[in-house]
């Protein structure tokens, strides 16, 4: 699948213009300088189109647009947004997991502890990173490394894109319930902020496992949910192509879990959907992640974890007689 | 020593009273045809094959838990419909079915009750309520538990089966793993032992929370203990599984829970961990 060519099905509309423009601008380029008004009203005809278009998807839409092969990952939000990166590998234990990297770096006056999973762009970098569906051996590498920030006195970036933990006979072997349990628990003791950030996929304890910390923001058109719409289709519908449908019983797209009370803030992306202009959506994440670094930074380590605790100690929603 | 001669010293153990409708059962492992009677005073476990049967919450009190010695706690919490969630049937209504099968309000009773005459923090969790499933109430239910173990300073025990989170409840479900994930830190950190029993089956999102955050985890015999469940691998993979796979025995092979209790000795074991880890150093 060529990346240039790759259009989701509600973005069909916009490629008819977006061709027409290019076509006009060639023209333009060769002297048809007279064609300049028409290409600033097939633009703004352009730009209409697509907020009409993304300001009125469904969850089934916005999963769509949170598996775009283009969405930026974990690496290019590192690459963009952060200095000095030093990857460092490995659980200690077994082996290093590939489905999620993380290191040392500095953002902005900050040095900080950057963690994620890493999807590949194509079949062959997937295969190598599992699709981003992290092995136990992920999550002890997070932890390992989440232990070296609090060490070193980095707050923690963890950007969360997975389509879940890997359901295998290794994984099993291996404790992939008790690595995800693991770092939940210890996730409420590191003594350094961490901030989570939902940028595509956050599919159930595979993503809970490097998700508990003080603040919470998620990408406009990410997901995040107790289990892949597919998965939940499989089970209640029994029929995996009734994914739409659990999309929308799960209510999986970011207003709702804001609304739950889930998440801390919404962070919208561009127009078009982060795809669309990925440098453009790395920074508004990024503008985000610093505001949180330097309010956070500045709470007493006891004081912070107090209110993480008490953070996850109110969730949920239940009658009592 | 068989249980029914254990004298003062050890804990009293009583075989669960209640004997369901009709006179024999049958088991589902070697089809060997029991006297019910017999079956509860064998707490349930086949005395051909010792395959052990699902057994009730309330049946776990009474195998574990000092005769008269039970209080419940936060019974009258309850799942609601936040997200008005409907697949084939909508959530309430599986709720007031799961409710009239089970003749509970969710999927976990919880109490303070004597194992051995020591006080303990205890729960117990109802496969039969929509699978042992963990909503919002289940996560708030546990994290009292874990709470009422810290404010009277007394062990923690939880009793697990369950098929994991409740996906009628999405993401609250999900953020109950990390509810009860990190009230345990509390409880770790002032020191109060917390031991997890594992039953059949144990999996998912409860496997991979609280169930498996004990400072000792037991597990029953061949219970089904995993995160994914054997369907979902069989179908990611595409091969058959090995025998054996995400029994309890599986995992102990491989180091993932501190040993396996029949029934009959699970009482006995609770009990010498608790005062060892409860004990004051001499």
């Amino acid at each position: 699948m060529s990346s240039q060519t790759y259009h989701l099905g509600f973005e069909r509309p916009l490629i008819g213009l977006e061709q027409e423009i290019k076509d006009l601008e060639a023209k333009v380029a060769s002297g048809e300088t007279e064609l300049l008004p028409a290409i600033k009203a097939l633009k703004e005809e352009l730009e209409k189109k697509r907020s009409e278009i993304f300001g009125n998807l469904s969850r089934w839409d916005r999963v769509q647009v949170a598996r775009h092969p283009r969405r930026p990952y974990t690496l290019d939000y590192i690459e963009r947004l952060m200095e000095d990166f030093i990857e460092l590998h490995g659980d200690r234990g077994f082996r290093d997991d590939p489905a999620i990297v993380g290191g040392f770096a500095r953002m902005g006056k900050h040095k900080v502890m950057v963690v994620g999973p890493q999807k590949g762009r194509d079949t062959k970098q997937n295969i190598m990173r599992n699709f981003g569906m992290m092995h136990p051996e992920g999550y002890r590498k997070a932890l390992r490394l989440f232990r070296l920030a609090e060490k070193f006195h980095c707050p923690i970036l963890i950007f969360i894109d997975t389509p879940g933990a890997y359901p295998g006979i290794q994984a099993e072997e291996r404790g992939q319930a008790e690595a995800i349990a693991r770092n939940i628990f210890e996730m409420g003791r590191i003594r350094v902020p961490i901030i989570i950030s939902i940028i595509g996929e956050g599919a159930s304890g595979g993503a809970l496992g490097i998700g508990v910390g003080d603040v919470i923001l998620m990408l406009e058109n990410a997901w995040y949910s107790v289990i892949s719409p597919e998965g939940c289709a499989a089970i209640l519908w029994r029929d995996r192509a009734q994914a739409e449908k659990a999309s929308e019983a799960l209510k999986i797209s970011a207003p709702d879990i804001l609304e739950l009370g889930m998440i801390d803030r919404i962070v919208p992306e561009p127009a078009g959907g982060a795809h669309s202009d990925p440098v453009a959506a790395e920074d508004m994440l990024g503008r985000e992640i610093i505001k949180e670094l330097d309010r956070l930074t500045l709470i007493d380590p006891d004081k912070l974890l107090k209110m993480r605790l008490k953070k996850y100690r109110s969730m949920g929603v239940f009658t009592e007689g | 020593m068989p249980w029914f001669r254990k004298k003062l010293k050890g804990p009293v153990i009583q075989p669960p009273r209640e004997v369901p409708d009709g006179l024999w059962a049958k088991c589902d492992k070697c089809g060997e045809i029991i006297y019910k009677r017999e079956l509860a005073r064998a707490f349930w476990v086949c005395p051909k094959c010792g395959s052990h049967f699902r057994i009730h919450s309330g049946q776990y009190i009474e195998i574990l838990i000092d005769e008269g010695t039970f209080e419940e706690f936060d019974a009258e919490i309850g799942s609601v419909d936040p997200l008005s969630f409907v697949d084939s049937k909508p959530y309430p209504v599986r709720l007031k079915a799961a409710r009239e099968k089970t003749k509970l309000n969710e999927a976990i009773i919880c109490g303070i009750g004597n194992i051995d005459s020591i006080s303990v923090s205890f729960a117990a969790m109802e496969f039969g309520f929509i699978g042992g499933s963990m909503g919002s109430a289940l996560g708030e239910k546990v994290t009292r538990a874990v709470e009422r173990a810290l404010e009277r300073r007394i062990p923690l025990v939880i009793v697990s089966a369950s098929g994991g989170a409740r996906m009628q409840e999405s993401i609250l479900s999900l953020m109950q793993m990390a509810k009860t994930g990190t009230a345990l830190t509390r409880l770790h950190e002032a020191g109060l032992p917390y031991i997890s029993v594992l039953t059949h089956p144990t999996t998912a999102g409860v496997m991979a929370s609280y169930a498996s955050l004990g400072d000792v985890i037991i597990a029953e015999p061949g219970a089904l203990l995993g995160f994914a469940g054997p369907r979902v691998i069989q179908q990611t993979i595409g091969q058959e599984l090995p025998e054996g796979f995400q029994s309890s025995e599986f995992f102990l092979d491989h180091g993932f829970v501190d040993l396996i209790s029949p029934r009959n000795e699970l009482k006995n074991n609770l009990s010498k961990l608790i005062r060892f880890m409860f004990e004051s150093p001499k």
